[in-house]
């Protein structure tokens, strides 16, 4: 008797939670539909709303940023550097960062909501613009604006239509980078890396993302011109199968894939790795530690990343977010950051404030023949990037697909 | 009886299925939303599509995922991977957790116990994270210390991989399993041992007849923990896996670009881990837990 009304009560009160339950669902999943619709049907509009009108006020005490590692420094990483509290506290905006270590996880976080700004990358950017979770950005309330590089403004991958979703942060290749240790003459070629026979078999590293594959892709460019590729982020079936051939083919010689930047620093100057992919401030980091490494543009080209900063849809602390832009891409700030991470800064400005005088040139900050066969991350489209109308590329969905496939 | 009944004449003691279900409701909560929802939102996500340009779910119903699944060969290699990776480190974890156990139930003098307890707990005290990057740089290959006490024997370290993972796998989840075997062979009577040596049998045999039979429940708990915290794991496979990956590096990577993929792929632990808990229900140990 007793047990069995134990049962009862327990009974309701589960069907009572499961109503409870299927009642927040249904209307979880009808609003989500719904903005969903409104975000298919605003394609030919601006995505994300319009723009922030301004003035730029008081701010609201806080800032969520997501941001590439290196870029938001508030001297935890070394006492030295440290761009966070000088603006903490001129604006009285707190900063709170969460860094990510790859363009997918930064699209990922910024889905989940919840933050202010990201430092976001090409292959991100327009994923970010699409989806609807960032909004246009007023140029005209972000004074640091009118010193960016003009060949970064208004690039394919930060504005739609003319309208700018973002403020250009600083480029950069990635590197071929080797412990001197073990590779004693210097490198210039990705082809140890690719090369069946390469001698550092089990000791090579490449980044672990689908973004990768477009690495490969660069390679073939050179080595495989009957292949017919001019932009590494438009590959057609045939283009797309011979690039994960070689990649299967490379993984053969791969000690450890890396996506996270400290691993692959420590996995540089143990040796452990001895030759892969790389950014320069790993190189930088590496070196500071004392490990003997050195990093080099490779002659096929390479892939890289021009960053821009951008603010979400939804921003809770819309006056800090604009302060922190254009704080970020202000000349001292922007070069104390480009000199950090190790990438070209996006101010022209900068280029007087670094601390080595060199800086800007021997980062090709300028130089625009310089970043010719650099190709910066962007997204793969069904419709081809570089214009061909005849083939449908192979879309960003499929190129994860394929590097999972690979990767298990 | 009467007494105590005149004393708590509050409207919860007039009213015991009200008390009753105000007990259950926040437990039941926990089980049916969080727990169960959570996974019947898993299981339907896994019908659902994304779209190919910004990666966002598209709610339409399909069975393409578990098709892909099932027909790309990379993908079962790495389910059969995991599996022989849980088992391998189960079974070490037993080799290891059973003598040891033994050793601080019956062997070791009773005051040592709660000493020798504690040290078995003390590894989970440190961050998992702490504990995993310690083996990183013991497994390196050629300067790791475990490579440098292999060297005089001709040997090379196991270096970062498949067996890095297991080893890894098994110093982290060894506690898991050491503390109900511990648990299970305190609670046998010493009154058995005695008869069974007085009735002439070997050490031997009284382990195999006795002993085992009877820790045989705390063996299937302890391989429970081990089986399952190693069929869900990612991070050690990222961290000392080289380019070894398990299932959970599979969901780690789509989930961004394909999260109803990922959902079908987060499915199948959740099969075998089912699987497996029907596997030890046919033994029967599950009833004297």
């Amino acid at each position: 008797m007793h047990a069995k009304r134990l049962l009862k009560v327990a009974a309701v009160s589960a069907s009572a939670m499961l109503l409870v339950a299927a009642c927040g669902g249904s209307s979880g999943s009808s609003s989500s539909g719904s903005s969903a619709a409104a975000s298919g049907g605003a394609a030919a509009e601006t995505p994300g709303g319009s723009a922030f009108a301004g003035p730029v006020g008081m701010g609201e005490g806080q800032v969520n940023i997501l941001a590439w590692p290196g870029y938001v420094e508030d001297g935890s990483t070394d006492p030295a550097v440290d761009w966070v509290t000088p603006f903490e506290k001129e604006t009285g905006c707190q900063v709170n960062l969460k860094t990510f270590g790859t363009s997918d996880e930064a699209v990922k976080l910024m889905q989940g909501g919840g933050w202010d700004v990201v430092s976001a990358s090409g292959d991100a950017t327009l994923r970010l613009i699409y989806g609807d979770l960032v909004q246009p950005v007023n140029t005209d309330l972000v004074p640091s604006y009118a010193d960016i590089f003009p060949d970064l403004k208004m690039q394919k991958f930060n504005s739609v239509d003319g309208v700018a979703y973002g403020i250009p942060h600083g480029r950069g290749a990635n590197l071929i980078m080797w412990n001197t240790d073990k590779v004693t003459t210097p490198l210039d070629s990705w082809a140890v890396t690719f090369d069946p026979k390469s001698p550092y078999k089990g000791a090579v590293t490449a980044y672990d993302s689908p973004i990768f594959i477009a690495d490969a892709a660069v390679y073939l460019m050179a080595t495989q011109p009957e292949l017919g590729i001019k932009d590494p982020y438009a590959l057609d079936k045939t283009q797309f199968d011979a690039a994960i051939a070689l990649l299967t083919q490379q993984k053969e010689l791969i000690g450890e894939y890396w996506s996270d930047y400290t691993k692959a620093t420590q996995a540089f100057e143990s040796g452990s790795t001895a030759v892969g992919t790389s950014w320069q401030v790993i190189a930088n980091l590496a070196e500071a530690d004392g490990g003997h490494v050195a990093a080099a543009k490779a002659k096929e080209g390479a892939t890289g990343w021009s960053d821009t900063w951008m603010i979400a849809k939804d921003s809770a602390n819309i006056n800090c977010a604009y302060k922190w832009v254009d704080y970020i891409a202000s000349p001292s700030v922007n070069a104390q950051v480009a000199e950090w991470f190790g990438e070209a800064p996006s101010n022209a400005k900068a280029c007087d404030l670094t601390t080595d005088k060199n800086f800007c040139t021997s980062y090709h900050a300028g130089d625009t023949e310089y970043w010719k066969d650099v190709y910066y991350w962007n997204t793969p489209t069904t419709a081809c990037l570089d214009g061909r109308t005849d083939v449908q590329c192979i879309p960003y969905s499929e190129w994860g697909t394929a590097w999972t496939a690979l990767r298990s | 009886m009467t007494t105590t009944t005149a004393t708590h004449r509050g409207f919860w003691y007039r009213h015991p299925g009200l008390r009753q279900g105000g007990l259950l409701t926040a437990p039941m909560a926990w089980l049916v939303v969080v727990y169960l929802g959570s996974l019947a939102a898993l299981f339907l996500t896994a019908f659902y599509q994304v779209d190919d340009f910004t990666g966002q779910v598209v709610r339409s119903f399909s069975l393409k995922n578990f098709q892909n699944l099932f027909t790309t060969s990379a993908y079962y290699q790495s389910v059969f991977r995991t599996i022989s990776i849980a088992v391998l480190v189960t079974v070490l974890c037993l080799v290891i957790a059973v003598p040891l156990a033994f050793f601080m139930a019956r062997v070791a003098p009773r005051s040592w116990r709660p000493v020798m307890v504690a040290l078995v707990l003390t590894p989970l005290w440190a961050s998992y994270l702490v504990k995993v990057y310690a083996w990183r740089s013991m497994l390196q290959p050629d300067t790791g210390v475990i490579a440098w006490f292999l060297k005089p024997l001709g040997l090379g370290g196991p270096g970062y991989g498949y067996l890095g993972i297991v080893i890894t796998l098994t110093y982290l989840w060894l506690p898991y399993m050491i503390l109900p075997v511990y648990a299970g062979l305190t609670r046998l009577p010493d009154s058995m041992l005695d008869a069974s040596a007085d009735l002439g049998a070997h050490s031997g045999r009284t382990f195999r007849s006795i002993v085992i039979p009877l820790i045989f429940p705390s063996v299937v708990a302890g391989s429970i923990f081990t089986f399952s915290l190693s069929l869900g794991d990612y991070i050690t496979a990222q961290i000392v896996g080289g380019k070894v990956t398990m299932l959970g590096n599979v969901v780690q990577q789509t989930y961004v670009t394909n999260l109803p993929f990922a959902a079908a792929v987060a499915t199948l632990p959740v099969i075998i881990i089912l699987l497996y808990l029907l596997a030890v229900r046919k033994t029967g140990a599950l009833e004297n837990v």
